[in-house]
């Protein structure tokens, strides 16, 4: 992926930071919480759901496995249809195609749809240095620009933003990049989505390039898809003479019926939409397309690699690939509820960013491998997730990755990495408890030290568990464990047991008195 | 009928009252409970944490520890879990890299007949009036693997509605995660403990006295934090509430209220 996050703190750090900016967290918290409540009502009102997301899968899932018959397919529709197909191993070759594109048309200026993957690769960082300016269309993309920001969701990428914010960044930025921002700008949403919109319209009318993504392609007619809800889309993909688009090869479905199965899922998983506002479909340059036409004169197609081969020889991690970016697990996540999408460190945040950076950079920066990690595992992604990827378990599957290296396959080639460094402590520790825990006499022995040193329990622990005793209390630890309980209550009754043959002499079974709570004592500090 | 216990490392060592209360809870409803004195942890720890091969000596021990059991009941949702979702994959990876042999038959056979405390009485004994006496006010967290891996679904609000002198109030955001999540309390404490903070403060929104969950992992966590701020309610676990009667009581709940 792109430079641009390379050298990212660790996610722990990185998401620190965000926990304390008050402000970002009520952004996030009132923004995640609106839309997740929509969608839970907009896929409650389609009976069929748990069909439509077993059928989503089924057709992803047979696709990536026939992805090279399928590429194949969609190039010679494409070529057929008087488009022209590229192909792209990795960023820096993605990147120089676009950048060769646009310069042999003469332009120094794109607008753009909103795309991830022209994110995920830096085209604009890209452009920028070949001396060409791309402009973002989509309002949140527009905002994240002109603030020189970076997106930290991937359906609204200023969600980090609120109202105040924006007017600010609008009122200072929109000058420099064309037409200013009225005077006296307020921060009404619908004052600013006209500044937006006027801003806009010079560029749209002016360009003659476009660079987009898409959502879908079709392998049988060469069909290219985008969702979107603004409309800036539509401009950009019929407005232009060139249409530039850079595509991740697992975004193609075989046959436009399976289509159908998307219009439904994607819009109410991402905006909580029956249908999205805009659906803007393209098949290379047909009759009524051309210089007379709607639509480009010229169309490109980037197929992008980038990492994509290499998930997919996972068996386990592969399913990633199903993910047609609707942000539903984004929108749901505690933890990215808190950590604000940019401590991801990748245009990929959330559940899904967890598990797909990782595997399309790998996991040796100290991001990627802490990355696997920034989940408590709780299975809400997975539950919202339209096309059933299982986030927990490829989570786990990189964890394994990331503290015992083992098998991967990069750049095509199967080799094996190592564990990512600093687990030596960690690893020592899980051996440790390992050890113990199997056998129940050193564990019962252990119980004892345990049960003894209550006293000493100290408020702060050193080390990693000092991590815990930053902000909770430890538990109180009892007088005994319940193995112990157990072996005198046994042992008591055998006794009385016993005793009862011999006479009808009345015993207790031994009693352990569970630990008080600490405010009987009125030891709380 | 017999059923072993299951009773996990952490009730084992920190929570043994919630061990003590299934044993009473199940006695009085006439089951023989037995505990195997070879369990040990279920491996989860080091599963979720990705040790997965320092799991497996873990998931033999427990698949041989229970081997003779029809049912074998658990108080903690996310041994379950581990159990149900993990243990047949961890066996058969053992074995496609050479070790273990025999053990994905062994965990697998264990997996039908584990069950969480809450599906053993609903789904098994086939009761939701289990008797119990509980004069407060209660709020119930589901954790995350007893909801969504588990799907205990209505199970453990139907055993505490059935409670007699329990007030059962609603938890706003319920369905959230706690952030404990294992390891991630320590490998992410701010995110962790800014998720618990908000949970524990929707705990303290209702009111109610007892903040109560399936799950003593959570409850260390969010009671470790209700502890640090002084809030006015304390985690129990439903063992404890659902053993208690007029005759004996919660030990050393009496003091809260
Ligand atoms: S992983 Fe699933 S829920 Fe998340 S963005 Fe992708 S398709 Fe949507």
């Amino acid at each position: 992926m792109t430079g641009t996050h390379l050298g990212m703190p660790a996610f722990p750090e990185a998401a620190r930071e965000a926990v304390r900016d008050e402000v970002l967290r009520a952004n996030l918290r009132h923004a995640t919480h609106t839309i997740r409540d929509k969608r839970a009502r907009a896929v409650a009102e389609l009976e069929d759901w748990d069909r439509l997301r077993a059928a989503g899968k089924a057709v992803k899932d047979h696709t990536l496995a026939h992805l090279d018959r399928y590429l194949l397919q969609l190039e010679a529709s494409v070529t057929a249809a008087g488009g022209t197909v590229h192909w792209a191993a990795d960023a820096d070759e993605a990147n120089r195609i676009v950048t060769e594109l646009v310069l042999a048309t003469g332009e120094k200026e794109v607008v753009k749809v909103k795309s991830m993957a022209t994110q995920e690769i830096g085209l604009n960082e890209a452009l920028e240095a070949a001396g060409i300016a791309a402009y973002e269309t989509d309002l949140a993309e527009l905002i994240v620009q002109l603030g020189h920001d970076r997106p930290s969701h991937i359906l609204v990428p200023a969600i980090h933003r609120n109202r105040g914010e924006i007017r600010d960044v609008f009122a200072a930025e929109m000058g420099g990049w064309g037409r200013p921002a009225p005077e006296g700008l307020g921060d009404d949403p619908r004052e600013l989505a006209e500044a937006a919109r006027l801003h806009l319209r010079e560029k749209f009318l002016r360009a003659k390039v476009a660079v987009s993504g898409a959502n879908f392609m079709v392998a049988e007619t060469g069909t290219l898809v985008v969702f979107e809800s603004e409309g800036n889309g539509r401009m950009c993909l019929t407005l232009p003479e060139t249409l530039i688009s850079v595509v991740g090869i697992e975004k193609v479905v075989p046959t436009f019926r399976d289509l159908e199965i998307f219009l439904q899922t994607l819009p109410r998983s991402s905006t909580a939409e029956r249908m999205n506002l805009y659906t803007t479909m393209w098949t290379g340059l047909g009759p009524s397309k051309g210089a007379d036409g709607d639509g480009p004169s010229a169309f490109h197609l980037v197929l992008l690699d980038n990492g994509r081969t290499d998930t997919l020889a996972d068996e386990v991690g592969r399913q990633a690939l199903r993910c047609i970016r609707c942000s539903a697990c984004l929108n749901v996540c505690p933890v990215y509820e808190r950590a604000g999408g940019h401590a991801y460190g990748s245009v990929y945040p959330g559940p899904i960013g967890a598990i797909l950076s990782p595997q399309l950079r790998g996991t040796g920066s100290e991001i990627d491998a802490t990355l696997p990690y920034a989940s408590t595992l709780c299975g809400a992604c997975y539950e919202v997730c339209p096309v059933a990827i299982d986030i927990p378990e490829v989570l786990l599957h990189l964890r394994e990755r990331v503290v015992q290296g083992g098998p991967v396959t990069r750049e095509g080639i199967r080799v094996r990495i190592r564990p990512a460094d600093g687990h030596t402590a960690e690893r020592a520790a899980m051996r440790a408890a390992r050890i113990l825990l199997d056998h129940p006499g050193a564990l019962r022995a252990g119980e004892r030290l345990l049960a003894r040193a209550r006293r000493l329990r100290p408020r702060r622990l050193p080390g990693p568990g000092r991590a815990w005793t930053d902000s909770r209390e430890l538990p109180e630890l009892p007088e005994h464990s319940f193995r112990d309980w157990w072996a005198q209550r046994e042992k008591a009754g055998r006794e009385k047991a016993g005793r009862e043959k011999a006479g009808p002499a009345k015993v207790e079974p031994a009693k352990v008195e569970p630990a008080k709570p600490e405010h009987e004592k009125g030891a709380r500090p | 009928m017999r059923a072993a216990l299951f009773v996990t490392c952490v009730n084992d060592a920190i929570y043994p009252r919630t061990g003590i209360a299934v044993v009473r809870l199940l006695e009085r409803l006439g089951v023989t409970v037995d505990f195997p004195a070879a369990q040990s942890c279920c491996g989860q720890p080091q599963y979720n944490t990705g040790y997965r091969r320092e799991a497996e000596p873990l998931v033999r021990r427990t698949a041989e520890a229970f081997a003779g059991y029809e049912y074998v009941v658990t108080p903690s949702g996310s041994c379950a879990a581990m159990i149900r979702s993990h243990y047949t994959r961890i066996g058969r990876a053992a074995e496609a890299e050479g070790r273990g042999p025999g053990l994905a038959a062994l965990a697998e056979g264990l997996v039908p007949r584990v069950y969480e405390l809450t599906e053993f009485l609903v789904d098994v004994l086939g009761v939701t009036d289990v008797g119990a006496y509980f004069p407060h006010t209660v709020t119930y967290h589901p954790s995350c693997h007893g909801l969504r891996t588990l799907g205990l679904g209505y199970r453990p609000r139907r055993l505490l509605a059935a409670v007699r002198g329990l007030e059962l109030r609603e938890l706003p955001g319920a369905e959230e995660c706690c952030g404990f999540g294992g390891t991630f309390a320590v490998k992410n404490p701010d995110v962790s403990a800014a998720m618990g903070t908000d949970k524990t403060a929707h705990a303290v929104s209702t009111g109610a006295e007892v903040l109560c969950g399936a799950d003593n992992s959570c409850l260390a966590h969010l009671d470790g934090i209700l502890r640090r701020q002084g809030a006015p309610l304390r985690a129990l676990h439903l063992a404890e509430i659902l053993a208690a009667t007029e005759e004996e009581p919660v030990q050393g709940f009496e003091g809260l209220v």
